[in-house]
Order: C-alpha cells, then structure tokens, then sequence
C-alpha cells in the first residue's frame, strides 16, 4: 500500500498494517528531517525492520541528496540476512508498484568465513583460519612475488577481481550473502572483496556492529562511507557492550610468552633481510621518516571515519626517531614486553588509571608516552615490509602493540587492573592484565559525530533515557511504542514463592538455599506438565544453573521433568549447545515438546528465537544482575557516577532487567504468537525494578500477577492457554491491531494512533 | 496338537504345574507343559499372549516361575529338581532367561494386534457395546469374537489406518531402573526386557557390545552388572575405572554427537558458532571468557536428550515414507529431514539443499502473515478438459438428439390426449365398500390390529428399553449373520463354526434372552415384545435341526 507519512510517499509491502508500525516510519522521519539521532522503542515481531527499510528507501529515493545511504547494522548473521531478505521484499514491490527496475543497490557484508568461495580456503572451519590463509594468497607482496615466480599460489577469485571488478560494478539489485558468493561463482570474482569495495557505492550496506564500532575493522571497511548516511543500529540493547569490547584488551603471562617468541622471529626475519635486501628496510625508514602524511591527508578531505586507535597526532606527526629503525622497534617492543612481564608479577590486585602507569614505565624502563602511541602503526608497517604472510601467528604481538597505543592514548575512560589469580580460582596463581574501557561513547563517538542521523533501536531499550546517557549523546526523538494487541497474547507474571510460601529468590544469601532450589524445580515441573511444547527457562549464570541441574538431579526433579518433556541444556561449548538446540527444536516439531536451560547474557539468549511452539512459556530464574565483584565492573560504575551522574544500582539493575527483557522477549515473535512469561523472583514485584521492562512487558501485568505462588502460576497459565486455543482471526486484529490504508487515513484513528507513542 | 512339527528348544522335567509334576516344554512359537502321566500338553501358551514373566525371590523355598498372560490369567511352574535347589536354580534361569530373548520378539506383535483391537472398540462404539454383551458376559470368548470380525475388518484396515508412528521411549526411563538396596552392601537393579529394549534403542553402542559379548564371553547378568558399574552410566558421576567395557561405547557416542552438530550446522538459525560474525581475538574484549566447569552432568543430560530424540525421529522418518501427511509443512519438514539422512553419505549431493532450505527459512522468518492480503494465497487451479460445458451448463451428449421444442409441444398434447381418453379397466379390484372396511380394520383400533397399541411403540416403552431391545437385535442378528453363513455347509470347518454358532446362540438363549423376558415380565410388560427375537431363534434352531437329521441320516446311509 502507499502511505502519507508526513508528506512523504513511502510503499509499504503489504496490504495491511500495525498501527505501531505506521508511527515508527512517523517518528523515524522526523529524526531524519532534522538530522539527528533518535531512540525508538518497539517489540520484536511488530516488523521493525521493514517499517525501517520502507521510509528510509522512499527517503532516499525522494531526496537523493540529503541522504545517500543507508548503513544497516544488525547483530548476528541470520540477523542480517534476514533484513536483506526483507529488503529484497521491499524492492520487489517497488518494482511491481513502479513497473520499472529500482536502481538501487543493496547488499550485505560479513567475514571472510562467510563469504569465501575459494575451494580450499573456504574449508577452514574458524573464521580467523581463513582470514589468515586468504591473506596469505591476496597480500600485496605475495602478488608481487607471484609476478616474479608463476609457482606462488595466489587466489584466482580475488586476481580476476582485481583485474576487472572495480570497472564493470555490480548491477543494481539485492545482494545476500549467498547471492554475492553465486555471483562471484559466476564471474570468477572474489565476493568478498567485491562487496567490501561495493558497499562503497551502494545504497544500503548491511553488516554487523563490528565493521563500524571496533576500531581494527572499521579502519580497513568503513572509512569511505560517505557522510550523508543514516546508521541503524538493530538490536541496540547491548550496543554499550560491544563498544567496551572494541576497545578493551586483557593480557596474560601466555600472551606476553608468545608475544616474545613472535619478537625473536621478527628479529630472525630482519636479520635474513639484512642479509639479501637491506634496500627495503631503508626505504621503510625514509617512509617513517616522512611520516604517516598520506593519511593525514586522507583525513583532512574527510574520507576517513575518526579512527580512536589512531588518534590525530599520530597522523600529523612523524614516527618518533627511537622507533624508526626496524631493529630499535624490536628491542623497544621486548623491553616493553618485559616490563608488563614485571608488572603480571604480583601477589595482590592492582588498579591504576592510564597515566599513572604512562608515568610507572617511564621510570621504570625509560618508555617514553610519545613512541609507545605509534607502536601499532609501526608493528604494521613492519609486517608489511617483512612481507610476512601468516599474520595470524603474530597476533600475540599485535596484541601487545595495540595495548600500547591504546595506554597511551587515553588517559580518561580507561582502567588498567592486574589481577594476580581469577576470582573463582583464587589458588591458582594466573596473573591477568584487563585494559579495560569503561565509557562506551569513547568508540561510537567518531559514528554520531561523522553521520548524519544515527537511529539505535531494538525491542528492549527500556529505560530510554539510559542510553543517551551512556553513550554520550543528545537524540532529537526518543519514543516507546507499544504493542497493539487485539487479544492479551502475552502473559506475564512474577512467581514469587513456591507453593511451601517460602519467597523464591536468587539473591546472593539465599540462592544455595535448598528450600529456593526445590521451589524453582517444582516450579518447573509443574509448568512443564501444563505447557504444551517448547518451554525455556533463564538462569543468572552458567555457574548458577549447573549448582541447580546438580541439586535437582540429587532430588529428583530432573527425572520429573524429564517424564513431561525432553530437556536440553545450554553450556560452554558453543558445539554442543548448537547441537541441543537443533534437537530442542525438533522435539517441539514432532510434539514431544522439550525444556532448553539456558543462561542470560549467553549465546541462546541474544541471538536465538523462540517463536510459536519453540517458547510457549519462558521461565526467568532470578534476575540477571552481572557478577558485581568484578573489579573492572566495580570500576565502570565508579566512573558512570563520577561522569554521568548514574548511580551504581540504577546501573546493575538497569542491566539486569535488559537481560531479563531479552530473555522473555525471546518467546514473542509476532501478533498471532502467544506465551508465557514468568519472572521467578520475589525481587521483580518491586517497582524499580518492574518499571525498568518495556512498557510493552509492563502493560500486560497486572497487580494481581504480581505476586504469585506456583499452583497460582500454574492455574493464571492454565487459563491463559485455554484463552489462546480459541480461534483468532484477521476480523479480530482488524481495525485495532491492524489497520487498511482507509482505516490508517480515518480521523479517529489519528488521534488512537497517538495514545502507542510514549515520549520520553 | 502336533509337537513333531515344532522346534523344542529347552526341555526341563521335573516342573510342578497345579501341584502335578510334568515337563516345560519351550518351543520356537510356545511354551507348554506336559503332565507326566499324559501325552498331551495341559498348558499350552503362544509367547505372543504372554505378558509378562516372574520369578520368586532368591530366598525363598520354592523355586517357581510365572507366566502373566495379556488376558489377566497367569500359570505358575515350580521347578522342583531332585538334585536340590542349586539345579532347581539353574533349571529356572535357564527357562527364565531363554525367555527374556523370546518374549521381547513376539511382544511387539502381540502389543500390536492388542492395541489395535483397543483403537477398534473404541472408535466405534457399537462393536464395543458387542463386545460387551458377547465376550464379556461370556457368551464367546474373545478370539471368537475376533476372529468373526477378522474378516470383515481385512478390507478395512488397508484402507483406514496407516503404519502408527512408533511409541518413543520416555526420557525418563533410566530413572526407572531405580537400584534397591539389598540390605547387604550392594544394590539391586530390577531389569525389565521393556527397560533394555529402550537401552538398546537409546544407546545403540550398548546394543553392539551385547551383540558381541553375550553369550559369548559373558552372561546376560555379567553383562548387565558390568554396565551398571560402568562410568558409561554412571558417567555423570565419579568414575573409577578408566579401563572397562564400555568406554569405547562412550566414545562412538561422542562421534555421533559430533555428526549431530555437523547435521545441526545445516540450520543457520541454530548454529551458535556461526551466530556471531566477527568474535574478538584473544586478548580483546573487555570479559575473560567463562571458562566451563568439569561437571559433565549438563552434556550428559544434553547427549542423553539427544539420543532419545533421535530414536524417535529416525523411527518416524523410515515410518514417514510410507505415510501420507495431511499437514503439507510438516511433510516438509519430514522429507527433508530424510533427505538429510540419506545425503549423509554423499555430502556432495547436498550442497544446493542446504542453500534452499536456508532460503525458505529466511523467508519464513521475515513473513508476516497477518499483514498480507487473503488473495496472496495461491488458489487451486481448476483444469478444465471441454471448457464448453463449464459456460453453458450441462448439455446433452450428443447435440443430435436434441429434442426441438416442437417435438416437446406435441408430446405434451399427445399426453394430454391420451388421459382425457383414460378409461380404468376396474373389474378386477375389490368393491369400494370393501376396500373402505379393509382399510379402517387395518387403521389403528381396528380390528386386524387389535394386538397392537393404539400407541406407538416408541412412547410405550422408556429409553432403557428401547436401547436394550436394540442392543438384543444387534448382538442376535450378528450371531445370527454368522450362523447363516456357515450355509450351505460345503466342508468340515463351515460344520465346525455352525456347531460352535449354534452352542453360542443357546447361550445368547439361556443367558441373554431369557433373563430379559424374564426382567419384562417383572415390569408387567408384554413379553411379546420378544416374538420377533424368539422367532429368529427358532428359525435358525429349525434349520439346524433340519440340517443335522440330514447329515445324520446322510452319515448313517
């Protein structure tokens, strides 16, 4: 249907629509109008992702200059391939709608792994095996010795590449992942690096978090993208996370092992060269000399994303004479190397900020701040010259390089904690050094400084206000949109006690309890033999879980569990827990129905679905709080009060209750899907921690839910299901949950369409 | 009964059966026992109706030995060896355990016919009120009864069910086999030939050691000892011995396990490890990872899970084939889940499934079907063979013979005619003073119905009665159905049933009919409600009689 949406024209693929759906493009527009960054708010299954896609294409489309890209970043694969598709969708009906070919481009990047068609490489099970081994086929060097000797195997898909592929483009279209790798087959060329150099032109990119928010990748991937784009970040709840993870490095006593072994080779290798091509390490030191310009150029018109690994300076400046020769660089990365041995040489816990470490090794072993800042780039350039093929095995090295300019970099926002052993082990002698970043705006910064508009959006961003502050930002729209339902489909309720009326809690004192742990299994037991097929249940950690399946298995409920469904259990091992799922879901098709244990904050619970009879019911045992004696948590929260005012518990609950959002959110996929969502804690009745769900959890609780014993669970869930088995159709949803183009356009309507959106 | 014809595979003398001593007699079919004094078998069981056996415990006097049937009887052998208990011992086990490997083969059989007699009588409500007055008040047994509607349910059965899907195994059923404590510093596991079934179904592993080991280098018992001590069920637990039977049987599981994560890759909604685009390297990233716990409890609980489900699938993908689905999706799902299997050899083959089925699966994922219009749906296409016929409405076969409308106009006047001219020929009929008397005797009160009511029959009798006069007609005319059909009687197995019928008529006689009459005329009802039963009895009763005093007379001349 064709949509008005504040004077713009925007095709929408279907003949229907939520009303939800209808006020996201609304409010979506007006960010971009304005170009500045928003926060929406809206439950998974209510098509985010296609009311997206729908305004941004009719916005490109009508003002081509204003707005020239879309960058899409999503959190997993499936994810994105699932937005490409819908994408595709979209195209289409504009095709058929305009009866003449779109000219726009679209298309999604990933890894190597993913995308590789080279027959050996792409054999390689690891990700980082096949970057190493397609490295060592398409670097400059190998290429230039190729020319030299015909017998150096290189890779035909990247030659022809090469060769042709930057002139003849690819024609406009959809591209997925599998569509880039059939044509690359079909013209011999390398997909991968022709959707790294397509996203450089196309309309729509969509890849994951990390091409643009770590540092490493986004420098290779995302420099060139142009500044007139609109960045979605899908799935945003954890997008604080991942940019602590882009820019925060943990040493061991191996690595720095390693990292020694990886400086004698180096040194070997300089020495071989000394022998047969002195040549070439002269011209790198003239290059050195000269400094690093071209990309200081590069930055001044504007091409380059801000890189934080790269700070100014380092461009403007030459590298500092002590490091210039090759030599002199390995004795002062082994001196370095040395020192943090030194320093992993404790018997208690450090914590120093940055500077007073910058301050510690210049005493110490004379390591002045101004080299240690290029050591990265220097390490680079070395490798090049050395024209070293296996890039993997110097990854320890690396590491350490980065560790250097990320120390002397930042002074502000960074924490340095040695840790003599792990916390969990505190006999075992494993000394650890966490450089850890404690402000995630440090890395999405250069994104909301560089483009245009910024939209971070997902199903569970409750609290809204949380995430500017975090992330250092100031969003011109911040908006929650609820669900329209035409009937109650989700259930939520908070198990507070068993039926023995002892609270159920997983608070810190009383989680061993053996009272609370039987209370959790019966409660279990119980919703396994009343819930039809799939059903899940959260636990705060693995730790946790495991110390229940072992005393559950000591009292039996295990096995009554197992006389109502088939169980399965996430652990560790990404493999095993793949293969539980894959079982976990066939257990459900052919009705045997199963039970999946699963962790908050674990693989299943961010990135797998449970939609329809996959999770009828999702239990939540405990609240998901992180493990708070960490000391680089503890260290977070300081500098979160000191700089943004959070306090402490606002933060960890905060956090908890996204995950806990996330986890329950996990069963509800869409309008006709229906589940059971049961808080197992007496915790969650208070209101702070309740009014920290989406308000779309939130509505459908009422004050009688709050506070529940198991049989109560067992009857509201009983009743629950019995409503839900009663037929539901379209006339129903119509007019209230979903909307024709007639109905969107009646005036009432426009004023009901106005009570889903909750400013913040 | 012939035993020549049968192979004997254990013979034990000296077995008390109802306190006489005899022999047991195992054979490939049966079990019988023989008293010493006779040359025939007095007990005689076919393993197939054999439920269930039991033995004494070891401490008691007496060493005996209970055959339960499915029927609820049982019979119970004592072994009474005159060498002393030790052989008596012996003797038992060697009943027992030659059992233990017959039973489980004819059970299935025997489950089979007996669940589906079950889903007979219960989806039809009619045969089960049958059952009821003919088997259960005595008046056949139940293979009688069974045999009788043998034929008739062969047509039937092609048609209306298919091959059932197999029954799983719970997953609890390792829970089952619970250990007692003997009281003596051991324990005790009671074994069920259903228990080890599963266990073979489970862990396929344990199935190839008892292939190879039993009765080779261990005994049954030794071989199920050996597995109870082993870690590989105890493998959740602290294990001991690393050097045993059954580690070997641990590993083949791993490998299967590592075949179902290469099969689980195939779903990339599901595949953890490709989840993730770009994880950090070592060293990045803000958390060391959780680094997993020794406790093997969860995986084994995942294996374990595992396992069962895949019995359960692979059981119901060979069952899949031959059965059509009505669901379309679900058959999908089924057929590819075959394919996978059978791809599994040639991964060759696969490459361009997988990709599809990843395709369908992202579509599925991305649809939403309520915002779609209905006309989306793809309609039935109607093939039309003479389109002609689907315009202008049936038409005559051949447009020759149409009739002109003429034509029709003058028939019709001809008609017309011919009845203005109709004259009755009437000499033949009965005067209508007559006819008039005839039809009000006959009319209700009249006096040819003076036997029966004015009312009608109906809101004479309450329901009960009705329903049970019913019911006599039903279970009688099905005797009698049987009972007809032995006619004419062409040879000695007709002449057998029409005996056998005729005795049971007698009893629906004795034990049916005349305790109704009787209740009637508790009632002060008119016993001639029965006529018509009674009737039918007789004629039968005659036409018997007639036919035995000829084949009487036959078999005297």
């Amino acid at each position: 249907m064709k949509l008005d949406v504040d004077g713009l024209d925007v095709l929408f693929p279907y003949e229907f629509i939520y009303p939800e759906q209808f006020m996201y493009m609304r409010e979506l527009k007006r960010s971009l109008d304005a170009k500045g960054h928003c926060v929406l708010e809206m439950p998974s299954g209510t098509g985010k992702t296609i009311s997206l896609l729908s305004l941004i294409v009719a916005y490109l489309l009508k003002h081509p200059l204003e707005l020239t890209k879309l960058i899409y970043c999503s959190r997993t694969v499936p994810e994105l391939e699932k937005v490409v598709e819908e994408l595709k969708l979209l195209i289409d009906y504009y095709e058929q709608e305009t009866g003449e070919k779109s000219n726009i481009l679209g298309l999604a990047l990933s890894s190597r792994k993913n995308l590789c068609i080279h027959p050996e490489v792409s054999r390689e099970i690891y990700g980082k095996a096949v970057d190493s081994k397609c490295h060592s086929l398409t670097a400059s060097y190998v290429r230039e010795k190729r020319e030299k000797d015909p017998s150096v195997p290189v890779c035909d898909f990247f030659e022809k590449f090469d060769g042709f592929g930057r002139e003849s483009t690819l024609t406009s279209g959809v591209y997925n992942l599998d569509d880039l790798k059939d044509a690359g087959k079909q013209k011999g060329w390398c997909p991968y690096f022709l959707s790294r150099y397509t996203i450089g032109y196309a309309n729509i990119v969509v890849y994951s978090y990390h091409y643009l928010l770590d540092p490493k990748i986004a420098e290779l991937v995302s420099k060139e993208l142009s500044k007139e784009s609109v960045v979605v970040f899908d799935e945003a709840h954890n997008i604080d996370n991942v940019c602590i993870d882009s820019l925060s490095v943990h040493i061991t006593r191996r690595s720095l092992d390693k990292a020694c072994n990886n400086i004698d080779t180096l040194k070997k290798k300089i020495d071989r060269i000394k022998d047969t091509d002195a040549e070439r390490l002269k011209d790198e030191y003239k290059r050195l000399v000269q400094g690093l310009r071209d990309a200081s150029a590069a930055r001044n018109t504007d091409a380059h994303l801000a890189n934080p690994v790269l700070p100014d300076e380092v461009l403007q400046e030459a590298v500092p004479g002590n490091i210039r020769n090759a030599e002199h660089f390995l004795s002062f990365l082994s001196r370095l190397v040395e020192y943090l041995k030194v320093r992993l040489r404790i018997q208690h816990v450090v914590s120093e900020s940055p500077a007073s470490f910058l301050k510690d090794i210049y005493n110490k072993v004379c390591i002045e701040r101004k080299p240690l800042r290029f050591c990265a780039e220097r390490l680079h350039s070395l490798t090049r010259t050395l024209q070293l093929t296996d890039i993997d095995d110097l990854s320890p090295v690396t590491l350490v390089a980065n560790f250097a300019t990320l120390v002397s970099t930042y002074t502000k926002g960074f924490n340095l904690i040695i840790e003599p052993f792990d916390d969990k082990t505190p006999t075992i002698i494993n000394p650890i050094l966490h450089f850890s970043c404690m402000d995630a705006s440090i890395a999405v910064k250069p994104i909301f400084d560089r483009f245009q508009s910024v939209v971070i959006t997902s199903g569970t961003l409750s609290p809204l206000d949380m995430y500017p502050k975090i992330l250092d930002f100031r969003p011109v729209t911040m908006a929650s949109f609820t669900m329209t339902l035409a009937r109650s489909s989700i259930c939520p309720m908070i198990c507070s006690r068993g039926n023995d009326q002892v609270s159920i809690t997983s608070k810190f004192e009383s989680r061993e309890d053996i009272a609370v742990i039987r209370n959790y299994g019966n409660l279990l037991v119980e919703i396994s033999c009343s819930v039809p097929d799939g059903v899940v249940c959260f636990f705060t950690s693995y730790i946790y879980m495991e110390s229940i399946v072992a005393s559950w298995y000591e009292q039996g409920i295990i096995e009554k569990i197992q006389k109502n469904k088939l169980l399965f259990i996430e652990t560790p091992d990404a493999a095993e827990t793949s293969v539980a799922l894959h079982n976990y879901h066939k257990a459900c098709e052919n009705g045997r129905g199963a039970v999946l244990l699963s962790v908050a904050r674990g693989k299943v619970s961010e990135g797998i679905d449970f939609d329809h009879h996959f999770g009828r019911a999702v239990i939540m045992f405990g609240i998901p709080y992180v493990y708070t004696q960490s000391r680089i948590l503890k260290a977070r929260l300081e500098y979160l009060r000191d700089q943004f005012q959070i306090r402490e518990n606002d933060f960890l609950t905060f956090d908890a209750m996204r995950h806990a959002a996330q986890c329950v959110g996990r069963a509800l996929r869409g309008k006709t899907d229906y589940g059971i969502m049961i808080f197992a804690d007496k915790r969650f009745s208070r209101a702070d921690k309740r009014g920290k769900l989406p308000r779309w959890i939130q509505e459908h609780m009422k004050d009688s839910l709050l506070n529940l014993s198991t049989d109560e669970v067992v009857q509201v869930s009983k009743k629950f299901l019995r409503e839900m088995a009663q037929p539901f159709r379209r006339e129903d949803q119509l007019g209230h949950s979903l909307l024709t183009l007639e109905q969107l356009e009646s005036v009432d309507m426009k004023k009901k369409l106005d009570q889903t959106i909750h400013h913040n | 009964m012939a035993t020549s014809s049968e192979e004997v595979l254990l013979v034990l003398n000296e077995v008390r059966h109802l306190k006489r001593d005899g022999s047991l007699y195992l054979m490939t079919e049966r079990l019988a026992w023989q008293d010493d004094g006779k040359d025939v078998f007095s007990v005689s069981h076919f393993y197939a109706d054999i439920k269930q056996q039991k033995i004494s415990p070891d401490g008691s006097s007496k060493i005996q030995l209970q055959i339960l049937l499915h029927r609820g009887n049982s019979s119970k052998f004592q072994f009474v060896n005159h060498d002393g208990p030790p052989s008596q011992l012996k003797d038992r086990d060697a009943a027992k355990e030659l059992l233990q490997q017959l039973l489980p083969r004819f059970r299935s059989r025997a489950n089979k016919e007996l669940e589906q007699k079950n889903k007979m009588l219960q989806n039809d409500p009619e045969l089960f009120q049958l059952y009821k007055d003919l088997v259960v008040s005595g008046v056949m047994t139940a293979d009688q009864f069974w045999d009788s509607r043998k034929n008739n349910n062969s047509n039937s059965k092609d048609a209306g069910d298919c091959p059932g899907q197999g029954t799983g195994v719970s997953a609890a059923f390792l829970s089952e086999i619970q250990p007692q404590a003997d009281g003596c510093n051991g324990v005790k596991y009671n074994l069920t030939p259903d228990i080890i079934e599963a266990i073979f179904r489970i862990y396929p592993a344990v199935k190839k050691k008892h292939l190879e080991n039993v009765p080779n280098n261990l005994s049954e018992k030794e071989f199920w000892t050996r597995f109870f001590q082993s870690q590989y069920f105890h493998r959740d637990r602290i294990n001991t011995g690393s050097k045993d039977l059954f580690t070997e049987s641990a590993k083949l599981d791993e490998k299967g396990m590592k075949e179902e994560a290469a099969k689980a890759a195939l779903n990339p909604f599901l595949d953890i490890q490709a989840l993730t685009d770009k994880s950090l390297d070592d060293g990045y990233g803000a958390k060391t990872d959780y680094v997993g716990s020794a406790d093997q409890v969860n995986s084994s609980i995942v294996k374990h899970s595992t396992s069962i489900i895949l019995d359960s699938t692979s059981s119901s993908a060979t069952n899949a084939l031959s059965k059509l689905i009505p669901n379309s999706s679900l058959a999908d799902k089924d057929t590819t889940h075959t394919n996978h299997v059978n791809n599994h050899n040639g991964p060759s083959t696969s490459t361009s499934a997988p990709s599809s089925s990843k395709r369908a699966r992202l579509q599925e994922a991305i649809s939403y079907k309520d915002l779609k219009s209905h006309s989306t749906g793809m309609g039935v296409s109607l093939k039309l063979q003479r389109t002609e016929g689907y315009y202008h409405g049936p038409m005559p076969a051949q447009a020759g013979n149409m009739v002109s409308p003429e034509e029709i106009l003058r028939a019709v006047h001809v008609v017309q005619r011919d009845m203005h001219e109709y004259r009755s020929n009437q000499s033949k009929l009965p005067s209508r003073q007559t006819a008039a008397s005839v039809l009000s005797e006959l009319s209700p009160g009249g006096a040819l119905m003076g036997g029966s009511s004015q009312q009608p029959m109906h809101t004479l009798y309450g329901n009960d009665l009705q329903q049970e006069i019913s019911r006599m007609y039903v279970a009688l005319s099905e005797l009698l159905r049987h009972f007809w059909s032995c006619f004419p009687v062409s040879n000695k197995t007709l002449e057998e049933k029409l005996l056998r019928m005729k005795d049971t008529l007698q009893q629906f006689q004795a034990k049916k009919l005349i305790p109704f009459k009787e209740s009637l005329a508790r009632q002060h009802l008119q016993p001639n409600l029965t006529d018509h039963l009674d009737d039918l009895l007789d004629t039968a009763f005659r036409k018997f009689a007639s036919w035995h005093s000829k084949k009487t007379g036959r078999g005297l001349t």
